[in-house]
């Protein structure tokens, strides 16, 4: 789409203004059930298959709050760093959509179960920036419309519109940062870093699987810009389902650029909905926000309220798994890696199955290798993450055992995962079938080295003559003959000992 | 064609006679089903007949009982189900236009409760659309009649159950109390209503109205008959996350025992005054000397929060409908207004509810929608929800005092159909006395207790206890109707005019 919106550099933007950031993120819970009600949560199923009275809205129905959602809330505030309200209430966020069964939104308002937290974001560099966090409350999805007949997919020009009630009732996990100040020219990158790091933590507190490209994990970017000096906030916009990290990174750049642009042209920001554009980074004006939306809050009476005991919640925190920034420094000394490459190591989803190759008994060198060449070549070239390789962190560690007891060499090595991974079997088993043992046996190997030397009687000589480095190109020969099936040390030994030579 | 007496028998002695094979469930549902074709015409307490229904579950009761299966506590007798309670495969429309033709996928707890004890329900009962009224007059599909007097009303919002049970259609009728609802309807057709404690009777199915104050219960004939059927629907629904998860009270055992012997009964100061009729305020002077011959003892109260309660009611009840009624929007279910391909979904929803909601709908959905805007949500939902705990404090101040509180039921007898229609203030005044249980959600029963001397029409006595404490509604209200049915020789309902 062709973007009209005048803009300046984001250098010139910076250099007059400071940006302010908040951030708000809706994670969809992974329980196996709704929120208020007992349908599954389950994804691809038929349009309204998964639905029932409640979630339907339906006269009469009534809603049940699922504990397992309530857990998941207060472990998210926990990891967080929140307080947890030890009296909250939902409450009804009453706005009119076809997507929203009951015209109204379970919510929470001025009583969310988790407040006043915090998240350290590192970036590339190193640096750990703290992004504040001010709520995090437990709400449900609403339905999906599917607009038909228009350009756009928009309601704008549609014929008519297709509702699907399954994702409605879906548990969500809303959270919100306080205004982020203080990020400067690096608001982009914290926005994404802040992004990341929740997502990872989501993912390490086995809440969500926290997929943005599934929905299950949505971002809207608030921003605003005040002179350099000025601590009064400027006008905000929203930009609405900014839904991956790096549109995340470009959303908050063209936000600031375009600020600045109307700004400095003496214009005023319009407070306002914005739709971000994964095509070209840009956002374009969604509905004007005339005043305060007034959705009319009030405590929920068909539920009521939620009191953690201060038992159960120290219970929980006790059970936190450890945090994944500080997760990624501890391995990061115990793996002896740079900075740089946990950054890749962690781009790639290489951590999780790292680690479990370690703990079945690889060494972390090898564990790295595998991973991160070989198999990150595979899943990339497949198009599926590690995880989804068909290969377990168990084969990966035989393979490298393998390696180590000599019964392997990195060329045989990766011809055994390539075996696996076509679902010939275990390790073992693609070794036996392929044949593809090391060969030290100074019977097998005799005859090969004797032709190596035979063939290559000038090279032989200058052995001879004390020129031991020439060895490796009879080695080549004889890993040549073998198809690399030789231990090429026991090779390089034989020949040496044939030419009664000794090394060093 | 002349009536069956079956129909004058009492829910009790239905059940024993069914059980004992001197009536088939058949005979007392055809019964009732010929009642109701003789009178509803003119009565017109029924929205909708379920006649083939009714036989088949009265069939299924009579098989049961031939192959010597164990019946249900009601099994066999005839119920008037409020048309607010969804009834799977039958219309539910709670009295407005907005639900015409919509047929519920699934049925309210209580309709399943009702079913799995073996009643028979015979249709669904008329009602003020969406329990917003005292008249029944805003039922968009017509009012009904008070049996005592066609012309006049049968109170609301359920008048089409209290008229059921007076008209002899039906021995036994739900209906639910938001404000009043059942009470009232039960003090002016001369009838037996109890308001249970808040949370008793499970929600899950009852369109709502003002969920916080809804509570759906027993209205009968007699005050043993409403306990046996309170029994039945009251208890625990998981489904409900308001129902209270405690055993229900020994409602029947109350009720087969009644006595006031030795207990406090309080009257309240604020029940009486303006706008109370005097032959209202004689009968219950006259219940209050009778309680003491029965050996209880008055103790005269102040509830200085009482005056407040009507104020508070109507900013907490529309508040909250106008959130619950949000979702009547004519795209998934009901009336569907102006859809002629040419107009936006908000225009369709908007015309739909022009069409489909009636005048008192509409003024209560903009009254809340008011009342909860932002910069006046503290000073009026936020006040009223404080002079809801003041009027806690209040009845738990009392309730130290006295075992039970009695007043009358509602100011005045049924006042004529269309004497109010346009003066919603004189309306609400109706529920002047029943409000404050409402908002504190404590129990609450009316039961007859004569007919004002000035126009011959029943005056209902309201007797209310502390929330939990519902058997003794039944304990007193037994006592109290053994003596008036003693003083007057027969049952208040034997001197309605034969219809």
């Amino acid at each position: 789409m062709t973007v009209t919106t005048d803009l300046v550099s984001y250098e010139d933007a910076l250099a007059s203004y400071d940006p302010v950031m908040g951030l708000e993120v809706h994670v969809e819970l992974g329980t196996r059930t709704k929120m208020f009600c007992g349908c599954s949560t389950g994804l691809g199923a038929e349009p309204n298959s998964q639905t029932c009275p409640t979630c339907l809205g339906l006269p009469g129905s009534l809603p049940v709050v699922n504990a397992v959602g309530v857990e998941s809330a207060v472990r998210i505030g926990l990891a967080l760093h929140c307080e947890i309200a030890e009296w909250c209430r939902f409450a009804r966020k009453n706005y009119f959509y076809p997507d929203m069964p009951k015209n109204f939104q379970t919510s929470q308002y001025d009583e969310p179960i988790a407040f006043n937290g915090y998240l350290d974001v590192q970036l590339e560099d190193g640096e750990v920036f703290r992004v504040e966090i001010e709520r995090a409350h437990m709400e449900e999805d609403t339905g999906k419309s599917t607009h038909v007949g228009g350009a756009t997919g928009r309601i704008h020009g549609a014929s008519h519109s297709l509702l699907d009630y399954n994702r409605a009732g879906i548990p969500l996990i809303e959270i919100v940062t306080k205004p982020v100040v203080g990020a400067g020219d690096r608001a982009p990158e914290i926005a994404k870093a802040y992004v990341a790091e929740l997502r990872e933590l989501i993912r390490a507190l086995g809440v969500s699987e926290a997929r943005m490209e599934m929905g299950q994990m949505r971002c809207d970017v608030n921003l605003s810009l005040m002179p350099k000096g000025s601590e009064t906030f400027g006008t905000r916009s929203e930009t609405k389902n900014v839904n991956s990290l790096r549109s995340v990174e470009r959303a908050v750049r063209f936000e600031v650029r375009r600020h600045a642009a109307v700004l400095g042209g003496g214009g005023t920001i319009v407070q306002e909905t914005r739709h971000f554009h994964e095509d070209d980074g840009s956002t374009t004006s969604g509905r004007v926000k005339e005043e305060a939306e007034d959705y009319r809050y009030f405590p929920e009476p068909d539920l009521v309220p939620v009191a953690p005991s201060r038992e159960w919640v120290e219970e929980l925190r006790a059970g936190l798994p450890e945090l994944p920034r500080v997760r990624r420094n501890r391995l990061r000394e115990e793996w002896g890696v740079s900075g740089h490459d946990m950054q890749s190591i962690l781009n790639a989803g290489a951590i999780d199955p790292i680690v479990a190759t370690i703990e079945a008994g690889a060494d972390p060198l090898s564990a790295r290798k595998w991973w991160m060449g070989e198999l990150a070549r595979s899943a990339n070239e497949s198009g599926r993450s590690l995880e989804g390789l068909p290969i377990t962190p168990e084969q990966v560690a035989r393979v490298a055992a393998l390696v180590a007891d000599g019964s392997l060499n990195d060329k045989l090595a990766r011809q055994v995962i390539e075996g696996v991974l076509a679902g010939e079997g275990d390790p073992d088993a693609v070794v036996e079938k392929r044949g593809l043992k090391v060969v030290s046996d100074e019977g097998a190997l005799g005859a090969a080295v004797d032709e190596a030397i035979a063939g290559n009687a000038a090279i032989a000589d200058k052995i001879r003559g004390g020129k031991v480095a020439a060895v490796g190109a009879l080695v080549g020969a004889v890993m040549k003959a073998t198809r690399g099936q030789a231990d090429a040390a026991r090779v390089k030994e034989l020949i040496l000992r044939k030419l009664g030579v000794t090394e060093g | 064609m002349t009536d069956s007496p079956i129909i004058k028998l009492t829910a009790a002695e239905i059940a024993a006679k069914v059980a004992s094979g001197a009536l088939t469930a058949v005979e007392v549902t055809e019964a009732h089903l010929a009642r109701i074709e003789a009178v509803d015409e003119k009565v017109h307490a029924f929205l909708h007949i379920d006649r083939d229904g009714a036989l088949a579950r009265a069939r299924a009761v009579d098989e049961k009982r031939e192959r010597g299966e164990k019946l249900g506590p009601l099994a066999g007798v005839p119920l008037a189900l409020k048309d607010i309670f969804t009834t799977a495969g039958i219309p539910t429309t709670v009295g407005s236009k907005i639900l015409e033709g919509w047929i519920p996928p699934y049925d309210a707890t209580l309709t399943r409760r009702l079913k799995e004890a073996d009643v028979v329900i015979l249709g669904k009962t008329n009602m003020d659309e969406f329990a917003m009224g005292s008249s029944t007059e805003n039922s968009a599909y017509g009012p009904t009649g008070n049996p005592w007097d066609l012309t006049r009303i049968p109170g609301g919002s359920g008048g089409g159950s209290s008229a059921a049970l007076a008209s002899y259609e039906a021995p036994l009728a739900i209906g639910t109390d938001t404000g009043g609802s059942i009470r009232q309807p039960a003090a002016v057709t001369g009838t037996v209503g109890v308001k249970p404690t808040y949370g008793a009777v499970s929600r899950y199915g009852m369109v709502a109205f003002s969920s916080s104050l809804d509570q759906g219960g027993p209205c009968a004939r007699t005050v043993l008959d409403a306990a046996l059927l309170h029994e039945v629907i009251a208890g625990h629904d998981p489904l409900d996350s308001t129902s209270i998860d405690a055993p229900v009270p020994p409602v029947v055992e109350a009720a087969r025992n009644g006595s006031v012997e030795g207990m406090r009964v309080g009257v309240v100061r604020q029940f009486r005054g303006e706008g109370y009729q005097a032959g209202v305020v004689q009968r219950f002077d006259e219940s209050v000397q009778l309680l003491k011959e029965l050996g209880a003892e008055i103790v005269e109260l102040d509830c200085p929060s009482f005056d407040l309660a009507l104020s508070a009611y109507y900013l907490i009840a529309p508040s909250e409908c106008s959130s619950n009624l949000a979702r009547f929007d004519g795209l998934r279910y009901g009336l569907r207004a102006g859809d002629d391909g040419t107009r936006s979904a908000e225009e369709v929803t908007s015309l739909t509810r022009e069409e489909g909601f009636g005048d008192e709908v509409k003024r209560r959905i903009m009254l809340g929608t008011y009342a909860l805007s932002s910069g006046y949500y503290d000073a009026y939902y936020g006040s009223a929800q404080k002079v809801r705990t003041l009027i806690k404090e209040d009845f738990e101040k009392a309730f130290e005092q006295v075992d039970v509180i009695v007043s009358p039921t509602t100011p005045t007898t049924a006042f004529p159909i269309g004497e109010r229609a346009d003066d919603p203030m004189a309306m609400y005044l109706a529920d002047l006395c029943t409000i404050p249980t409402n908002l504190a959600g404590n129990a609450a029963m009316s039961l007859p207790c004569g007919l004002a001397p000035e126009d011959g029409l029943p005056v209902g006595l309201q007797i209310i206890a502390p929330a939990m404490k519902d058997e003794r509604l039944y304990q007193v209200g037994a006592a109290v109707e053994a003596a008036f049915v003693a003083r007057w020789g027969h049952p208040l309902l034997e001197e309605a005019p034969s219809l």
